[in-house]
């Protein structure tokens, strides 16, 4: 290793360089800036997990509420081809109504298949038809009145709005962001309290710095605003490695993770962190660096109006 | 300058450790400060330096009551005393000059104005190759002549010192000595706190002197 990576602290530096009169090293700030790091990252992966968890949520409602599903019970001595294509006129001709398809009876024996095993021949069984209807964007179709002329016309056809579904998946969803949310103000506040008391610590460390200043006529505002200036950069730098890891990760996981491809028969449509997940994380950094800054200059300032 | 009447301190519920204190310091006056040890010496110095406020008494510095300052109004008299500490407290990160310069930093000098300055000074207390230095690697004579630039950089009206020579050789006492000497005839009144009597004996000064709670001053 060379000379000059072993430098020590007070040997000589390179001539027109003031030093600043907080020192920039110190075992107490490599220490804060560590904290803070460790800190922001956990604060950051929480921040972005309750953004994933939010974002997913509202895209099952979405996807949910974009769709609804016909149902034609089969009965004796019908046509059901005839029924189904009945159903596909009506609700193809209403209002707010983007597309319509039948399943055929392969889609039906898919989706009957973890139950009945493969290659049944569903031919022998009252198996009913769906008609699976996507809506227009944005639209808010009468499904009362589609419902109704269903009936009417195709006897034993029935219109599911995925209600019951949408009210569970709203409830799972709440749930889960509220956890969520809860896990994040815990660790927010477990984030704060331990810079608080890091930064005191550290602050505490230079208490002859503090003293000296004041001692040889600086005014208190001076005092604080330099350590004020330190800390908040020792808040900036702890929170840029935090965030910065907590953000790298998502990024990862958003290159790395499943997709909404690979998750095609999941509810998780991938786990792509959004804008306002970053834009969370970097607030967190701002707001850390704000309070480490705070903290150093309150301690500050009570420490002089002990000396004064 | 300094007025001090009947002035008594003590701490919390404890005995008084300065009691009926009664004396002036006059501008560009020279007076040591002796008495055994825990007679209330550093005390003393630290009432004069506004770090501690008298249980009663009246103090007045520079013509005001120190009892009347404001928080604001603190650093403004400050600036116009000059201490030196027992033990030197220097930064250790910051160099020699930029020890010394302190004072005038907190002024918000730029280095530009004041390097020159700090220079002379350092070469005059036999420091001008020691600038660059840091504290850790300085003697404690070297340290004591540190501090005692760093007090008398801005030109303050009242220089305080405590023991500035408790910590060397009776050789560096005397040219320690001979620097308040200078500073004095230069118009600093300097009080000097020691238990060094050959060292008072070098010069011809008023003596203060606190035993039992109580001061005699010998002329």
């Amino acid at each position: 290793m060379s000379a000059s990576r072993l430098r020590l602290p007070w040997s000589r530096r390179p001539e027109g360089r003031t030093a600043p009169v907080v020192p920039r090293a110190s075992i107490a700030g490599k220490a804060l800036t560590m904290i803070i790091a460790i800190m922001t990252l956990l604060a950051g992966l929480s921040v972005g997990a309750v953004d994933l968890i939010s974002s997913a949520t509202a895209g099952w409602q979405a996807q949910i509420v974009q769709q609804v599903t016909v149902q034609i019970r089969p009965a004796e001595g019908r046509d059901m081809d005839a029924e189904v294509n009945k159903a596909l006129d009506i609700v193809r001709n209403a209002a707010g109504v983007a597309s319509a398809r039948a399943l055929s009876q392969k889609n039906i024996a898919d989706l009957l298949e973890p139950w009945l095993g493969k290659n049944v021949d569903l031919s022998d069984l009252p198996t009913p038809r769906l008609i699976v209807v996507e809506l227009s964007d944005g639209a808010h179709p009468d499904l009362a009145a589609l419902s109704a002329s269903l009936e009417k016309a195709v006897p034993g056809a029935t219109l599911d709005d995925h209600r019951v579904w949408l009210d569970r998946l709203r409830m799972t969803g709440s749930t889960l962001v509220g956890i969520g949310l809860g896990i994040l103000a815990l660790v927010v506040t477990a984030t704060g309290l331990s810079v608080f008391f890091a930064t005191r610590s550290a602050v505490a460390g230079n208490r002859d710095v503090v003293e000296v200043l004041h001692f040889v006529g600086a005014r208190d505002g001076f005092v604080a605003a330099a350590f004020a200036r330190r800390f908040m950069r020792f808040g900036l730098r702890g929170g840029a490695i935090g965030g910065g890891l907590s953000a790298l990760f998502f990024l990862c996981l958003g290159w790395f993770g499943p997709s909404a491809g690979d998750a095609g028969g999941t509810l998780i449509r991938g786990v792509t962190l959004g804008p306002g997940g970053y834009l969370g994380i970097a607030v967190l950094v701002v707001l850390i660096a704000a309070l480490t800054a705070a903290t150093s200059r309150i301690t500050v300032f009570a420490h002089l109006r002990k000396l004064g | 300058m300094v007025r001090f009447e009947n002035v008594g301190l003590r701490y919390g519920l404890g005995p008084e450790i300065l009691s009926d204190l009664t004396f002036r310091i006059e501008p560009n006056s020279f007076q040591f400060l002796t008495g055994p040890s825990g007679a209330g010496k550093t005390s003393l110095l630290r009432l004069l330096f506004l770090s501690l406020q008298p249980t009663r008494g009246l103090i007045s510095l520079f013509g005001r009551d120190t009892a009347t300052l404001t928080r604001a109004e603190l650093p403004n008299i400050r600036r116009r005393i000059g201490i030196v500490f027992q033990d030197f407290r220097l930064l250790d990160h910051l160099t020699t000059l930029e020890n010394v310069a302190l004072p005038l930093r907190v002024l918000g000098r730029e280095e530009s104005s004041y390097r020159a300055e700090v220079v002379e000074l350092l070469r005059w207390v036999g420091l001008g190759d020691r600038i660059d230095a840091y504290p850790p690697v300085l003697s404690g004579g070297e340290k004591q002549r540190a501090a005692i630039a760093r007090a008398v950089i801005s030109r303050p009206e009242f220089l305080l010192a405590d023991e500035p020579t408790g910590n060397v050789d009776p050789h560096l006492a005397r040219r320690l000595l001979r620097l308040f000497v200078e500073l004095h005839k230069s118009g600093t009144a300097v009080l000097i706190a020691t238990h060094d009597i050959p060292l008072m004996d070098l010069y011809d000064a008023q003596r203060f002197v606190l035993s039992d709670s109580r001061l005699t001053i010998y002329d």
